[in-house]
């Protein structure tokens, strides 16, 4: 079963020449052959060109390339259908992108390369990484594998499911208010969120360029290590990431967590947190603890406002970053009497309802006389909430929290009130507004057998302590060792 | 009731940069339609714009060249706006911390100096540019992208002709500073309009009024010669003005109404998250400074102080800085520095003119020039002598002393010999001799050059003349 291994087990496989690239990649294609009619995880897929890297990677192996060298070799990596990948499709899960396939490549993607990784497939998505169950997506929605009649979350929903049903080994998927974070806690696997400027966006179609971040989705704290330290540094053509060392992270993870301060925002008890959600984080914590962690209460006192901050400030990017998208250069055409009927009928066709809704609202609160009302005050705002959390790692090194305040939701179950969808995102997005690092972990189950996940926020660049305190929790528990049955 | 025009200028200046504002794309003119084009310039999903750092340092020249305060921190918005030729459907500019503001232009106009107060000098980035042919259009995105430095006049300006001559300092400034070519036929070069009228006395501004669509300098004038008279004539006849965009139409040499406020842009300006505010170190506020160089009209005032050049002379240097540097080169220790713009501009440039050639292939040296003009100055050969010499130099690049010695030029000042050539020339000539004896001037200049005939032209000629009245009256 090498598409169950994880990218430790996998690359020691390869090493060992137990198992060659073309075998586990097979393997992935086999099972999304067998699954994804029933998850619809992936929206393309080319299994020729996935082969083929894969042949590419064994010839390295045999010709002496080591995983010291390129840590990837040979591991069959799926990519959310927000990031450019050279001649494959990108489509963020729109119909308006048409038969786009992108004539450049992501940084992200030229880093995987390098290391060897076998990037295949697009990954389903709320459309524009816009939404928190991937019910939003052009391409229909995907399913959680725990429970097909249920979300698996969002935005990189095809992401998590990929992961959690071993249809790859590893994913990349990209987190504006906890899109990784959440689809992550709701499958059952680890999704981490750089810290903002840690990855460069070059080659992430932007949904909100001053929250977006791409990060890995695994099924282990170690793998998550491994997929960011491929991914990590500074590039040139993205002038918002940071030319900050990029600290060998498997190497950092596994010392213990004694005297770890870890906080438990005062704050973060809300009426909508599902009681098994509430017992699964406390338990958590108490591990954590008993592993020598020291835990405190902390106060985020903003809290209340990040969620309408959020929505205003994500909107307001957003309306300015998909006005690109009308036809004239790429991407699917309607055509109109004049250019401004062409761009109206084009985008009226192209986009959905809730990227509609939120380009709508975004070019409202950027409106001449409401800029000051809104988005000014919600700049302000955030900055307060900056001010909370960096207040708050005076005190401690890490905050915990649920990763999402219920376990997945029944497909269509909020789909109709946006608002109570929005809502769902209240402990992922203070961490993008912050620009800190955060990452979800398994962490129990329902009652109903869902998975719940375990959030951890760091401080901006501190993906080292998250990671540690994440691999330290995963060995002392098996959460994570909890595959759903598809039969 | 007297009435008078207040007008502010937006200029448009293509920067000379090598490569575009955001990508590494070839910034050129005339290149076939979307050959210079990549994913960042036509606003493809996922590409980032990077800042060219070669347009932030010409931006930061400008704003020294135009007596700007240079910020110490500027920022990037997004102007929304949707139109084909604006591939990402916003443009990326500064609104509220553009890289230069509070500056002056320094011109002259009809012979006297006049100013104009600059607002901002910002950086933005141009837009693609649209074709229509009869049923269809096309769109050439080589222009997208390219450095744009605007730059905001203060509503300084009272009349067409103010105007003109603004806009042709403001020219000549930048090209001189190198920071753009200011090609009006490559379009490097756009300017829009705003003018009001109110009567004289009057504080109150008048009903701004822009008009767009000038493609020249002689353009702007001409529009402004229509609108300002268009303006009064509706106040005069009763009417009101509003607040409009016009459309000056040069075919017909008037302007038309585009839209009223009502229908004005709202652009939903907002900060560019994909780029870092530019915040200048003072190392390289004082790098940039070193390329400063000397305003036009700075020269000229100079050249006519620190050389006594007559304004003549000094607007022919300053039209042409080359030429200017090459005088000021030739006419350093140079006791009389007129007779060097005299022989430049006379000779040098003539020679220039019908040869087609320019400076730079130039044989001879500085120094041989300068020697030329010595030679001169000081009477070793005279002015006739000396045209053949640098006809000679300029052929061939040998220096005049060499020149004069192969073609044996040099003067003749010797007395004796002089004397000699003098008393021969009255005796072959005893006529002329006898009629200047009884009072005929002009006799004399007819020995005079019978001397210098025999002495091939090297007799000097100002010595010929003192020995021959010595001779002749004894």
């Amino acid at each position: 079963m090498p598409h169950t291994l994880t990218i430790a087990q996998l690359t020691d496989q390869l090493a060992n020449k137990k198992l060659s690239s073309r075998e586990v990649t097979q393997a992935c294609l086999n099972r999304i052959n067998d699954v994804d009619d029933r998850l619809n995880a992936f929206i393309n897929l080319d299994p020729e060109q996935a082969l083929a890297q894969a042949d590419t990677a064994d010839t390295a192996i045999a010709q002496g390339r080591t995983h010291a060298e390129q840590p990837l070799l040979g591991v069959p990596i799926a990519i959310k259908d927000v990031i450019a990948v050279q001649d494959q499709p990108l489509g963020c899960a729109s119909k308006i992108l048409g038969n786009f396939n992108s004539p450049y490549e992501s940084t992200v993607a030229k880093k995987l390369r390098k290391a060897g990784a076998v990037m295949f497939g697009r990954l389903n998505m709320d459309e524009f990484a816009m939404g928190s169950s991937t019910e939003n997506s052009a391409f229909g929605p995907s399913r959680n594998p725990w429970d097909t009649e249920r979300i698996p979350g969002g935005s990189s929903g095809g992401s998590a499911v990929a992961v959690a049903a071993d249809e790859c080994i590893a994913s990349l998927g990209s987190d504006t208010g906890g899109s990784i974070r959440q689809p992550a806690a709701h499958c059952g696997c680890v999704g981490l969120k750089p810290s903002y400027g840690r990855v460069s966006r070059y080659g992430l179609v932007a949904f909100a360029s001053s929250l977006d971040q791409i990060g890995p989705i695994t099924k282990t704290a170690g793998d998550a290590a491994t997929m960011l330290g491929v991914i990590a540094g500074h590039d040139e053509r993205d002038s918002t990431s940071v030319p900050e060392k990029v600290p060998n992270y498997s190497a950092e993870i596994t010392d213990n967590i004694k005297g770890l301060k870890i906080g438990l925002p005062r704050e973060y008890q809300v009426d909508g947190l599902d009681p098994e959600v509430k017992a699964a984080v406390e338990s958590a914590v108490n591990k954590l603890e008993a592993l020598g962690a020291e835990v405190r209460e902390i106060s985020l006192p903003h809290t209340d406002y990040a969620i309408a901050t959020y929505y205003i400030i994500a909107t307001a990017e957003a309306s300015a970053n998909l006005a690109r998208f009308d036809g004239v250069r790429y991407g699917a055409r309607v055509d109109g009497s004049d250019p401004e009927q062409m761009n109206r009928k084009t985008r009226g066709a192209g986009f959905g309802e809730e990227v509609k809704r939120r380009i709508i609202l975004g070019t409202y609160v950027l409106s001449s006389g409401y800029y000051d009302a809104y988005y000014l005050r919600a700049l302000k705002v955030r900055t307060l909430i900056q001010k909370d959390f960096l207040d708050a790692f005076g005190q401690v090194d890490l905050i915990a929290s649920p990763t999402s305040p219920t376990p997945a939701f029944k497909i269509g179950e909020k789909s109709g009130d946006p608002l109570q969808m929005y809502l769902s995102d209240i402990y992922t997005i203070s961490c993008n507004l912050a620009g800190l690092c955060g990452i979800s972990v398994p962490c129990g189950f329902s009652s109903g057998g869902l998975p719940i996940g375990l959030q951890l926020l760091g401080r901006p660049f501190g993906e080292s302590d998250l990671l540690r305190v994440a691999n330290v929790y995963e060995q002392s528990t098996d959460w994570h060792l909890k595959r759903p049955e598809l039969g | 009731m007297k009435y008078e025009a207040v007008i502010g200028l937006e200029t448009h200046v293509q920067l000379k940069t090598r490569t575009k504002m955001w990508c590494g794309c070839v910034n050129e003119f005339g290149a076939e339609p979307n050959s210079n084009v990549c994913p960042v310039c036509l606003g493809f999903p996922g590409v980032l714009p990077v800042a060219n750092a070669e347009a932030l340092r010409l931006t930061a020249l400008a704003g020294f060249l135009l007596n700007c305060e240079v910020a110490g921190f500027a920022k990037w918005d997004r102007k929304n706006y949707f139109y084909p030729d604006n591939p990402k459907n916003y443009q990326i500019t500064q609104l509220d911390f553009p890289s230069n503001i509070c500056g002056r232009v320094d011109f002259e106009l009809n012979g006297d100096l006049s100013q104009v107060c600059i607002t901002r000098a910002h950086l933005e980035e141009d837009v693609g540019k649209s074709f229509h042919f009869g049923d269809c259009s096309g769109l050439d995105f080589n222009r997208a992208g390219v450095p744009l430095l605007e730059i905001v006049s203060e509503p300084d300006i009272n009349g067409a002709d103010m105007a003109y001559e603004y806009l042709n300092a403001l020219k000549r400034i930048l090209e001189y500073g190198g920071v753009s070519d200011c090609d009006m036929e490559k379009g490097q070069v756009r300017c829009d309009v705003n003018v009001s009228v109110r009567s004289v006395g009057e504080i109150e501004l008048g009903a701004k009024i822009e008009i767009k669509n000038m493609n020249s300098f002689s353009g702007v004038r001409r529009a402004l010669q229509h609108e300002i008279p268009r303006q009064i004539d509706v106040i005069q006849n009763g009417g009101t003005l509003v607040q409009e965009t016009r459309r000056w139409n040069d075919d017909d040499g008037i302007t038309d109404s585009m839209r009223t406020k009502e229908d004005a842009h709202d652009y939903r300006y907002i900060p560019d998250p994909d780029l870092m505010p530019h915040i200048p170190t003072e190392e390289w506020l004082a790098h940039v400074k070193e390329c400063m160089v000397e305003l036009p009209l700075a020269r000229k005032q100079r050249l006519m102080a620190e050389y006594q050049l007559p304004e003549c002379d000094a607007d022919v240097f300053v039209a042409d800085s080359a030429l200017a540097d090459y005088f000021e080169i030739a006419a350093k220790g140079v006791a009389n520095p007129k007779t060097v713009a005299n022989w430049i501009i006379n000779n040098l440039q003539a020679k220039l003119t019908e040869s087609e050639t320019s400076l730079a292939d130039v044989k001879f040296t500085h120094a041989g020039f300068s020697e030329l003009v010595g030679f001169v100055e000081s009477g070793k050969i005279n002015s006739k002598i000396a045209q053949e010499v640098f006809a000679e130099m300029f052929s061939t690049g040998k220096a005049p002393a060499e020149i004069v010695v192969e073609k044996d030029l040099s003067q003749v000042s010797d007395v004796g010999e002089l004397e000699r050539l003098c008393r021969e020339a009255i005796e072959a000539n005893p006529g002329p001799s006898e009629d200047y004896r009884k009072g005929k001037e002009a006799a004399l200049n007819f020995l005079k050059g019978q001397v210098m005939k025999v002495s091939r032209g090297k007799a000097n000629p100002q010595m010929v003349g003192d020995l021959l009245k010595k001779t002749l009256i004894g």
